[in-house]
């Protein structure tokens, strides 16, 4: 704790966090892990109950079976009728819906205070006793297609995404989208749906996040009454599936129709699941780059590439230290008019190899500092946030008070440790790039002049 | 952290919960601005809008105009570039924000209220309010980006679909152009016009100014006279002309190479305070606005599978917004799917809800009301929007007693009065079934 309050005095402001005070853990005996985060601010709740179990679980041929077994937990249970959840939960005056990720699946209800029971009362259900009706997963494959087509197969950025993550990782499952391929989707069968249910729904593999206006032991007895007689399963080892080391630049075109080029630059980087104790610091420290070159209207790509240069029309970062498998840090973009996809990439490359040869400035290092504290604060205005970043934590496998951790790990991060990042990642050798090449969209004009393709 | 503080932070949790709508504090400032403050204690930070009757319905001719020069408050403010605007937000971690629609335009600051932080905040977003200097520089840059965000929106099937909604719908109404304007009228912009513009709507008396945040009343005063006291005092806005509603049905078909097809459906709707609002918000809500148990969900997507995302709203405006109606799916499927929300449609005009779907409407929305409050910026958005329309004050306090007054017979008389099924503009935009 004392050295906590050192790192803070340090700063600008001293943050007024109550840390880890108002969150309480729990465990039931079936194995059932319970965190309740108490906001007294208005009389609300959020419940979200997080499953260990999304498409970076899944295997070829049956990508995408975790988001279409979200849609079927709202399709019946032995006492509910299809869509009877979501009408309960409507008359109760909540809101509510799920969401698939590569990690997790999780499904949530925002209700006033008092009407918690009715989220744990249907969740606890839903948990062991869904029922997949062959004829509604007909149809429900139907609607995921409409799903896919909307997200994907008619958005030129969505198709390069998906083109660049299946061409970037090899082994590692974070290859297929979260949606799934469409073979895949026209073919699951309700068996294969059963299965994946029987296999991961179960209390030992789920998380239940409250939080509101609530008091801990209260809910503690509510969660024991309706989740504590769910009998547990035995789940299966996941495998490890460590992406193979990549060996050299990969390049890959995208034709679709479209107006605007559009490309995709990815370094493999480790993320706080996977680095090795003695360098835990990197994530951190790839966190504060992607601050530098992308952390507000200030920051280096903005300044440079935007404003100054007018290279790029758009440009920005991707980058999560939280996830379960090792991951990339991703730049996208789109050139300005009368630049092209390999003026960009240089202009990219260029503010690479400055992060590599010169240090950030101290200012920059103390700005994107300023910004994670102030983060801290206003993410709590969120109840639903705050849920999000306890329950996603939890179900990676790390801890959740890593969310108050991140801030202090963000302080103590140096320059050196910055360029040493730069240095150690930022190589050709694990680097992938993807392109949209926009083919006309009436099949007749000619392209635009204003940011055609020019060779690399 | 010290024991005693997470103390005083509890006590202080339990002293100021639970209270079913906040007290909303409203006063004027010295030249005229509007001033709405909530206090919220909680969270030692605070939400700052400001929201002026200069959105696109104030473009005329110079469809763009009042977006680029939203967009340029930032770009360069008293003798300061955009980069060192940039870096007096970020040094302390504020958050700047501008956007700009049909009837508002706003400027928003979040930031920490410890002083260190927020009197460089609040001096800076003093500044690009009161006194921005639109550098030529910035203008030809982000005339140049709105001009690609055009050609973006030609890629997108739903981008395409909108456009060609408020066209038709709106004819020669300021609500028919897009707030990003077309590329002639981009193209045509200049920095006199935004000057000028800037000079007649960024004034005292066309200003809402509303605060949310860990101040107290004192403090609010003092931040809203020192944003408002740099603008002019100028006059609001003047009223829009009325829309009027189109008289005949109209279907737009637009190809493009996508798999699916876009289809919006709507016609003229309500305007903020409208006599009609409960019933038809409450009606619509029944019949595509509550989400998957909509009866239009329930059609499209659970009977049918049609359909991933399916919806009808009202966008309550200044004049009377657009009631729309909205969904995707595969090409071939694209006629049955619009013979099914316009069949929809026409049972609900003509029978109404039953009683049981009424009830649960009125359950999900007054018993979610909490919901709606449950967060400083949705405060913040509520007290924009009363501001901005003039709404009475107690309009959040008075919101549920007035959806439980909704009857069967009012919504059944609402519909059929005001929404018509035969007079619907209807844009597809799609390819070719395979």
């Amino acid at each position: 704790m004392l050295t906590k309050f050192k790192t803070l005095i340090g700063l600008l402001f001293v943050i007024p966090t109550v840390a880890a005070a108002n969150v309480s853990e729990y465990q039931l005996d079936n194995g059932l892990k319970l965190i309740v985060k108490e906001d007294h601010r208005a009389p609300v709740v959020v419940s979200q109950v997080w499953y260990k179990v999304g498409s970076s679980y899944e295997h070829n041929g049956i990508t995408g079976i975790s988001h279409v077994l979200e849609h079927m937990m709202f399709k019946g249970t032995e006492s509910l009728g299809p869509n009877e959840f979501s009408q309960i939960i409507a008359a109760n005056g909540g809101r509510e819906n799920a969401f698939t990720g590569r990690d997790y699946t999780a499904y949530f209800q925002t209700l006033e205070k008092d009407r918690l029971e009715v989220s744990f009362r249907l969740e606890a259900e839903r948990m062991r006793k869904l029922v997949i009706d062959d004829a509604e997963l007909l149809k429900e494959r139907e609607v995921v297609a409409e799903e896919r087509r909307m997200r994907t197969e008619d958005n030129p950025h969505a198709l390069v995404r998906e083109a660049f993550n299946a061409m970037a990782f090899v082994n590692s499952p974070y290859h297929h989208p979260v949606i799934g391929w469409m073979s895949d989707i026209n073919n699951y069968e309700a068996s294969d749906l059963r299965q994946w249910y029987q296999k991961w729904y179960a209390p030992n593999n789920a998380t239940v996040v409250v939080v509101g206006d609530v008091e801990p032991e209260a809910v503690y007895t509510l969660a024991k009454k309706y989740f504590g007689p769910l009998k547990p399963e035995t789940t299966a080892t996941v495998k490890p599936q460590i992406e193979v080391e990549q060996r050299g630049k990969r390049t890959i075109e995208v034709k679709a129709p479209a107006e605007l080029p559009y490309m995709m630059m990815g370094w493999k980087v480790p993320v706080v699941k996977t680095i090795e104790k003695e360098q835990s610091w990197e994530p951190y420290a790839l966190e504060m780059l992607a601050g530098i070159l992308d952390g507000g209207a200030s920051a280096r790509f903005s300044r440079y590439l935007v404003r100054e240069e007018e290279i790029a029309a758009s440009v920005g970062v991707g980058y999560g230290l939280f996830s379960r498998l090792a991951d990339m840090f991703v730049v996208v973009g789109t050139p300005s008019k009368g630049h092209s996809i390999a003026d960009l990439q240089r202009a990219v490359m260029t503010q690479i190899e400055k992060l590599q040869t010169e240090l950030v400035t101290e200012k920059e290092l103390k700005r994107i500092k300023a910004q994670v504290v102030a983060n801290a604060v206003y993410e709590r205005d969120s109840v639903f946030y705050q849920g999000m970043q306890i329950g996603m934590l939890e179900t990676i496998g790390l801890d959740w008070k890593l969310t108050d951790e991140y801030v202090e790990n963000v302080q103590v991060v140096t320059a050196e440790q910055v360029q040493a990042v730069a240095v150690k990642y930022f190589k050709d050798k694990g680097l992938t790039v993807a392109e949209l090449v926009p083919m006309p969209l009436d099949g007749k004009k000619s392209l635009p002049a204003a940011g055609g393709r020019h060779g690399r | 952290m010290d024991v005693r503080i997470i103390g005083i932070l509890l006590s202080l949790f339990a002293a100021v919960s639970v209270q079913a709508s906040p007290d909303i504090e409203y006063w004027h400032t010295d030249n005229g601005a509007r001033v709405y403050f909530v206090p919220a204690p909680e969270l030692a930070m605070v939400d700052i809008t400001v929201a002026f009757d200069a959105g696109a319905a104030r473009d005329g001719k110079q469809p763009g105009l009042a977006l680029l020069t939203n967009a340029m408050l930032n770009e360069g403010a008293g003798g300061l570039n955009t980069d060192q605007i940039a870096i007096s937000f970020e040094d302390v971690g504020a958050k700047f924000g501008n956007s700009s629609q049909r009837d508002m335009a706003i400027l928003s600051l979040r930031s920490l209220t410890d002083k260190a932080a927020f009197e460089p905040a609040l001096t800076m977003f003093t500044k690009v309010l009161t006194k921005p200097d639109f550098p030529s520089d910035s203008f030809q840059r982000i005339q140049k980006q709105m001009l690609i965000g055009l050609q973006a929106e030609k890629q997108s099937p739903r981008a395409i679909s909108s456009r060609s909604f408020y066209g038709n719908l709106y004819g020669s109404h300021p609500y028919a152009s897009m707030p990003a304007g077309d590329e002639q009228s981009v193209s045509d912009l200049t920095l006199a016009s935004l000057n000028d513009f800037y000079k007649q709507y960024y004034v005292a008396k066309n200003a809402v100014i509303v605060l949310v945040g860990a101040i107290d009343t004192a403090e609010a005063k003092r931040i809203a006279e020192q944003l408002s006291s740099g603008l002019s005092t100028g006059d609001s806005a003047k009223s829009l002309v009325e829309v009027v509603p189109v008289l005949q049905g109209k279907t737009i078909t637009i190809d493009h190479p996508s798999s699916q097809t876009h289809i919006v459906m709507g016609q003229a709707g309500i305007s903020r305070g409208d006599a009609d609002y409960f019933a038809l918000y409450v009606g619509n809500h029944i019949l595509g606005g509550s989400g998957l148990v909509s009866q239009l969900s329930n059609e499209i997507r659970e009977k049918r599978g049609l359909s991933y995302s399916v919806y009808s709203y009202f966008r309550p405006m200044r004049e009377l917004g657009p009631y729309q109606f909205g969904l995707q799916t595969r090409n071939d499927q694209a006629e049955e799917a619009l013979k099914v929300m316009k069949n929809t449609l026409m049972l609900f005009s003509k029978n109404g809800p039953t009683d049981a779907e009424l009830v649960a409407a009125k359950q999900n929305i007054t018993g979610g009301f909490a919901l709606r409050l449950d967060s400083n910026s949705k405060i913040a958005d509520y007290l924009a929007m009363i501001g901005f329309y003039s709404l009475p004050l107690d309009y959040l306090e008075t919101f549920k007693s007035k959806v439980n007054a909704v009857t069967v017979e009012q919504i059944k008389d609402a519909y059929s009065r005001r929404i018509h099924a035969d007079k619907m503009i209807t844009v597809l935009v799609g390819g070719k079934a395979e």
